[in-house]
């Protein structure tokens, strides 16, 4: 229908039934003075990610605790669409994540859920900027356990715990699994920050995932330190630079 | 005035001391150590020599060791009466108890043991009354260190047992019944009112484990409602334990505790398991929950288990065991305490 096409679409990310049911109901009756289209329900942030990838999405009202990857892990995702949609989150009750919003100025709904509150959050979407990542990053309490790669308009999810390393090149990082290779448009510095736990830098442009690291190896030629990474999984080596040289006794 | 009142009832919280539960082991086994160590204490100033010291322990010991024994039995047997006297009263007829056990060691015992010749009743009545007052002063000093634990429960109830998350959710469910269930909303609403009023109560005396298991059963209902068939239940509860006293609001926040970290991070859900068993004179009770991969530590966690672990001190004494254990992707809470009935 040519109407549908004009109205937002909405989808509805929340774990338990009962809420899902509870906005439904009170989506409906905000239709009357706010025409909107329900497009679908996710019952985690993988499923609404999911949903994005396959339907135009408007608006997303995002519950916060979600199993698996939850709602400030997915908003992360999201803000890294070209077009992304607004994101309303909804929680119970979180007082960090509470705090954190209000820091960085981000809106959210507290559960119960009144209408007229739902309406005016609603009505914000058509004027307020989609939320900028940097926002999202600074109130999140916790890193990402997924790295997203956007392609053609789709998220791709690539678990951190796959990720054999990062490597900085020109405006974008090669994310590197055993499998395969990723770009995505991050900045290294950020996800050695983020992800300080999980990687080690051994070069200025890359970062090794400890766990990935299979030994050291000597190899004068190609390593200004005269040491190289091996890479368990693959057999690659990755010079280590002189400034990192330390890396190499840490591990030994 | 209402200030003075409120004054009035926590300083009440702070006075409901009594004397020990003389049957208890923990109770027996610190008497013991207090009185020998008096005896020890006595026995140093009176030697001459190391050599004497010994010999005087012994002779203390010979002494002061059939009174010990023979008071914790009688004050074992006699506990439901000074109990029921009050705190004051009950410390002045153990005084009384104590100063005829003199009494008859100054006058009888020298019957029963001619070569025994009897301190003076005067002398005896002092040591008996001064040891005697120093275990009392222990246990006053010791129930007073933990009483705080107790005045505590009543406050942290609200705050860090049930969660707002909790609260907040569970409202949330039951607006969300109320139009296409609204059966299943009036139950939800009865399960939550139950379950404050336990909460709000007055939580000072034990109560027995078939309430404790009812309201853990209400709180689940409810849980079951947001979480629908993620969320399983194996109750394996042995009857014989229905009147087993236990410290109020034990078991209710450890479920939470399984329902917040075992349940809600999994998609699938998974299963808490809740066994209550008899073991001869011991209630046994284990509680055990998947545990998510990721590992999102609360404060309030910690601190319900470090409250119910302070309760059951106190309550128990040494006779209650808590141990909690993650292994193999279970987490499994293991209470151990006193079999104890209203009426035995």
């Amino acid at each position: 229908m040519l109407v549908d096409s004009a109205v937002p679409r909405i989808l509805i990310a929340d774990d338990e039934a009962p809420a899902r049911q509870r906005l439904r109901d009170l989506l409906d009756e905000c239709r009357e003075t706010f025409p909107l289209a329900i497009v679908d329900e996710a019952k985690n942030g993988r499923e609404a990610l999911e949903v994005l990838n396959r339907e135009k999405v408007d608006i997303v009202l995002l519950d916060i605790r979600m199993p698996e990857i939850d709602g400030m892990e997915a908003a992360r995702h999201i803000a890294g669409m070209a077009q992304p949609p607004a994101i309303i989150f909804t929680t119970a009750f979180d007082s960090y994540a509470i705090k954190a919003f209000e820091v960085n100025a981000i809106d959210y709904l507290l559960k119960p859920i009144r209408l007229e509150r739902l309406l005016t959050a609603l009505g914000k979407t058509r004027v307020a900027p989609p939320l900028s990542r940097a926002a999202l990053d600074a109130a999140a309490n916790q890193p990402r356990r997924h790295l997203s790669v956007h392609e053609r308009g789709k998220i791709h999810l690539v678990p951190l715990a796959e990720v054999l390393y990062l490597r900085a090149e020109l405006k974008y990082v090669t994310v590197r699994t055993a499998e395969r290779e990723y770009l995505v448009e991050e900045s290294l510095t950020h996800l050695e920050e983020e992800f300080s736990e999980l990687f080690v830098r051994i070069h200025r442009n890359c970062l090794v995932a400890r766990a990935a690291i299979g030994g050291f190896e000597r190899n004068a030629e190609e390593s200004e330190s005269g040491w190289a990474v091996l890479i368990k999984a693959t057999g690659e080596k990755l010079p280590v630079s002189r400034r990192q040289h330390h890396v190499v006794k840490q591990f030994r | 005035m209402a200030k003075l009142d409120t004054v009035a009832s926590i300083n009440q919280t702070g006075t409901g001391i009594r004397l020990p539960n003389f049957c208890n082991l923990g109770v027996m086994l610190r008497s013991l150590v207090i009185v020998n160590l008096l005896l020890a204490a006595a026995a140093v100033l009176r030697a001459g020599s190391p050599q004497g010291l010994w010999e005087e322990f012994i002779a203390y010991a010979a002494f002061g060791e059939p009174i010990l024994i023979l008071s914790l039995v009688i004050l074992c047997g006699a506990r439901r009466w000074l109990h029921a006297m009050g705190y004051v009263r009950s410390i002045v007829a153990v005084a009384l108890f104590e100063l005829a056990v003199a009494w008859f060691l100054s006058n009888a015992a020298g019957a029963l043991f001619p070569e025994h010749r009897g301190a003076p009743f005067a002398q005896n009545a002092f040591l008996v009354l001064f040891v005697t007052a120093c275990v009392i002063v222990y246990f006053d000093l010791r129930s007073r260190a933990l009483a705080p634990a107790i005045a505590e429960a009543r406050i942290q109830a609200l705050q860090a047992r049930i969660r707002p998350h909790f609260l907040y959710n569970s409202i949330n469910a039951v607006l969300s019944l109320m139009r296409t269930e609204p059966r299943r909303a009036e139950r939800a609403l009865e399960d939550m009112a139950d379950l404050f009023r336990v909460l709000m109560a007055d939580n000072r005396t034990l109560a027995p484990l078939a309430a404790e298991i009812e309201l853990a059963r209400q709180y689940l209902a409810i849980e079951a409602l947001r979480l629908g068939d993620r969320l399983k239940v194996d109750w394996k509860v042995d009857a014989m334990t229905a009147d087993a006293l236990v410290p109020p609001l034990m078991l209710q926040p450890l479920v939470e505790n399984a329902v917040y970290h075992g349940i809600e991070p999994s998609p699938s859900g998974g299963e808490i398991s809740i066994d209550v068993r008899r073991l001869g004179t011991e209630v046994v009770m284990e509680l055990t929950n998947p545990v998510a991969a990721e590992g999102r530590h609360s404060p309030g966690n910690k601190m319900a288990i470090a409250n119910i672990r302070e309760r059951l001190q106190l309550h128990f004494d040494a006779e209650a065991t808590m141990k909690s254990e993650a292994k193999d992707g279970v987490y499994r809470v293991t209470i151990r305490i006193p079999y104890l009935t209203a009426n035995a």
